[in-house]
């Protein structure tokens, strides 16, 4: 049986990532109560592939697994037979011979999530492939808006700085336009992808002032280790300067998001990354719930293929 | 000096081709009659020969592709000259010339020998083999073009190691005066493509995939056409793919240059779009597919002979190679065996492409502007033929291919035009 994989958030319509985001809530809950596991997934397992460094998709990912009760087991490029040269096609093929019910996916190169799914009937969950998707980290953005902010509908959000290697920018974009909002890309013009107006739906602006107009400022992190040589901008002391969000660059009111790891003086200055009032640490603390309600959804909810949940989500009505 | 093109013996075809629509532009001729091959030889009597019944089917004179990637030396787990040459003769080719992008390079008279040698024992149709440009394609010291011009260098080129060096371009082309070569040329300029993967556009933005500007293509041919021009040279440039390179080409043509151009199968049919699957085998090359505005730039220009020819640039790669994510994995499809079919399908019979103009882009007009043999369907030539039944349905790769490799972007598509039979100097080369 294959079952449904979420690759990119366009996998996802208006009405999935509502009630994606409805079970998070309801999963908040759990996690306020003194045992914080359920159920709902025991006897399922879950297999996370981290090619690449990550500390949060990683870690919530893992702790969402073991609090639905599934079987976790996590791989990762460095200690695994990647090292000895094995491509990433055996490594699915072996994996999957396991019997996963879900395969977490994090790697470097774009497709490369799309090439699993080609290799195993497990759902396929893109933990971030290359500079293309990072589709949970848009839910969990938009359940950190929802509770935080308000309604998606008809909010400003402006993505800033290096849009051009950002899978999060280029979920979110996608994720945060299917939920009413409007999308402003403002960011030096190297790294504005090609198109962006007609490929993406946005506007862009390479003036920071621009920021003024929105209701939420993602500040976008710049991603060093993919520019290669000769860079997209002269300095990072001249990009501070001039893209660097701050204090002095906001207006009262306005709600700063960053996906982590943060750039401290880069693009963001080190008093604003430490403002509670940002939303910075509810993304992160949100990344779990989130997550346990994309597991939950792909394995016990109404999905094509899959068997219907008889007990939804063990002491969680949803 | 000219081309050595090179075939194994074999028996002379002696048969007659009843009914079929006999179509040769370049010659003049257009009629349903038969068509007689005797001992290799188009004319004849057609007494007491083997009849084929052609009904229904076109004969033309038989296509030449000046750029096919036959990986030997050295990959011949991907393809070989025997693999290689039967995969053409499949897709109705009589003449195929190999790029010396192969380990080690051709790059020197001895690794050319030895392929034109074996080519003489294997090779199912005439093949020729382009000599590298400089040392190792490294784009620094020329190779000696002058020994391997004399043993039979069909031209030279450092394809896919485009010469950066304006200076050394500038040299080849001072040199081409003593060998008389063309220079075939891969033209883009590597730091505008960097890292690029993809077409620069609206689908690459939105895939995160880095991207191939159309710019990187047309700056280096606006270089090398000026280049040409100042040392009245001439140059091939291969799979153009972007208006903005058409417009180079045309501009040079209007005042004189010496230069012609290639494009593929892929580019006039294929976008960008495509891609948006992310499997590498089908839709992964260099130059890239790019978008519908220059799939129509490089129709018209396929039609007004701004390009003159039709070429596959066929370039096999295996599944392990090509199963891999979409970024990591190497440029190339392969076509010779679905290139009629593919331009008969989705540009003759949606009424963009004039059949007659097709058979010449892809073969006539293409020998000619790499100075090869033109095949040629009138009396007393040596019989360089393709039969072809331009409504059969064929699934693409539904029973095998010839070539080793099947990295194709039409697997398991369902094309218009089956090649029943190809005659190749005088030999029968491909009779299902």
């Amino acid at each position: 049986m294959t079952r449904r994989s979420l690759l990119t958030i366009a996998d996802l319509d208006r009405a999935e990532i509502a009630r994606i985001l409805r079970v998070g809530n309801r999963f908040a809950e759990v996690m306020e109560r003194d045992i914080k596991k359920v159920p709902t997934l025991r006897g399922r397992t879950i297999i996370n592939m981290f090619f690449e460094a990550s500390t949060r998709t990683s870690t919530s990912f893992e702790l969402a697994g073991k609090r639905l009760s599934a079987d976790v087991v996590n791989v990762k490029g460095s200690g695994s037979s990647v090292e000895k040269g094995e491509t990433l096609k055996d490594t699915v093929i072996t994996l999957n011979s396991y019997l996963p019910d879900v395969l977490v996916i994090r790697h470097q190169s774009v497709g490369a999530c799309q090439l699993a799914a080609r290799h195993t009937g497990a759902a396929v969950i893109n933990a971030g492939d290359g500079k293309h998707e990072h589709p949970t980290q848009t839910l969990l953005d938009l359940y950190t808006i929802e509770r935080e902010v308000g309604p998606l509908d008809g909010l400003h959000i402006a993505f800033v700085g290096d849009v051009a290697h950002s899978r999060v920018a280029r979920s979110g974009i996608r994720g945060f336009q299917m939920m009413g909002a409007r999308v402003t890309l403002i960011a030096p013009p190297t790294l504005i992808p090609r198109d962006a107006e007609e490929a993406l739906g946005v506007a862009t602006s390479t003036d920071i002032r621009d920021v003024a107009d929105a209701d939420v400022v993602y500040v976008l992190r710049m991603q060093l280790e993919r520019m290669g040589p000769g860079g997209f901008v002269p300095s990072l002391r001249e990009y501070a300067a001039t893209y660097g969000v701050n204090h002095g660059r906001l207006r009262p009111g306005q709600r700063v998001m960053h996906a982590g790891p943060i750039n401290r003086g880069v693009e963001i200055s080190g008093a604003l990354a430490d403002d509670p009032k940002t939303l910075i640490e509810r993304q992160a603390a949100n990344g779990m719930v989130v997550r346990m309600a994309v597991l939950y959804d792909l394995l016990a909810g109404p999905s094509p293929g899959a068997e219907p949940a008889e007990h939804p989500i063990g002491a969680v009505a949803v | 000096m000219g081309a050595r093109l090179v075939q194994r013996p074999g028996p002379a075809a002696s048969l007659v081709i009843r009914g079929a629509r006999v179509l040769d532009p370049a010659a003049g001729i257009d009629e349903v009659r038969d068509l007689v091959i005797r001992d290799g030889v188009i004319g004849g009597d057609p007494e007491g020969l083997e009849a084929i019944d052609g009904t229904g089917m076109i004969a033309v004179p038989g296509f030449v592709d000046p750029h096919v990637h036959l990986r030997t030396p050295g990959r011949e787990d991907l393809e070989d000259i025997a693999t290689g040459s039967m995969s053409a003769a499949a897709g109705g080719f009589v003449t195929i010339v190999a790029m010396p992008n192969t380990s080690p390079v051709v790059d020197n008279a001895a690794v050319l020998g030895t392929l034109i040698d074996r080519a003489e024992r294997e090779a199912a149709v005439r093949v020729g083999f382009y000599a590298a440009i400089t040392v190792g394609q490294k784009g620094k010291e020329l190779t000696e073009q002058v020994e391997m011009a004399e043993l039979g260098a069909a031209g030279f080129s450092d394809d896919g190691h485009p010469v950066s060096d304006a200076g050394v371009m500038r040299r080849a082309l001072q040199y081409q005066r003593i060998t008389g070569l063309p220079l075939v040329l891969h033209e883009e300029d590597m730091t505008l493509s960097g890292r690029g993967v993809a077409h620069e556009g609206a689908v690459a933005s939105r895939l995160g995939l880095a991207g191939i500007p159309p710019v990187s293509e047309s700056i280096a041919v606006a270089r090398d056409a000026v280049l040409a021009e100042y040392e009245g040279g001439f140059i091939h440039i291969c799979h153009v793919s972007a208006s903005e390179t058409v417009d180079e080409i045309r501009r040079a043509k209007e005042r004189g240059v010496r230069i012609t151009g290639e494009v593929t199968p892929h580019h006039l049919t294929l976008t960008d779009a495509a891609i948006a699957s992310l499997d590498p085998a089908r839709h992964k090359m260099n130059p890239p597919l790019r978008e519908e505005s220059d799939r129509r730039s490089l129709i018209a220009a396929l039609l007004d002979g701004t390009l003159d020819l039709v070429a596959t640039d066929h370039a096999p790669h295996d599944a392990d190679e090509k199963e891999v994510p979409f970024e990591e994995a190497p440029f190339g499809i392969t076509g010779l065996e679905t290139a009629f079919a593919v331009c008969n399908t989705h540009l003759v019979r949606t009424g963009e492409v004039p059949l007659e103009l097709l058979v010449r882009r892809m073969g006539s007009d293409a020998a000619a502007a790499l100075a090869l043999p033109v095949p040629t369907l009138a009396e007393g030539a040596v019989a360089d033929v393709a039969l072809i039944d331009p409504e059969a349905v064929v699934v693409v790769g539904e029973g095998g291919f010839q070539s080793k490799s099947r990295n194709s972007a039409w697997l398991g598509e369902q094309l218009h035009g089956r090649v029943n039979l190809t005659i190749a100097g005088g030999q029968i080369a491909w009779r299902p």
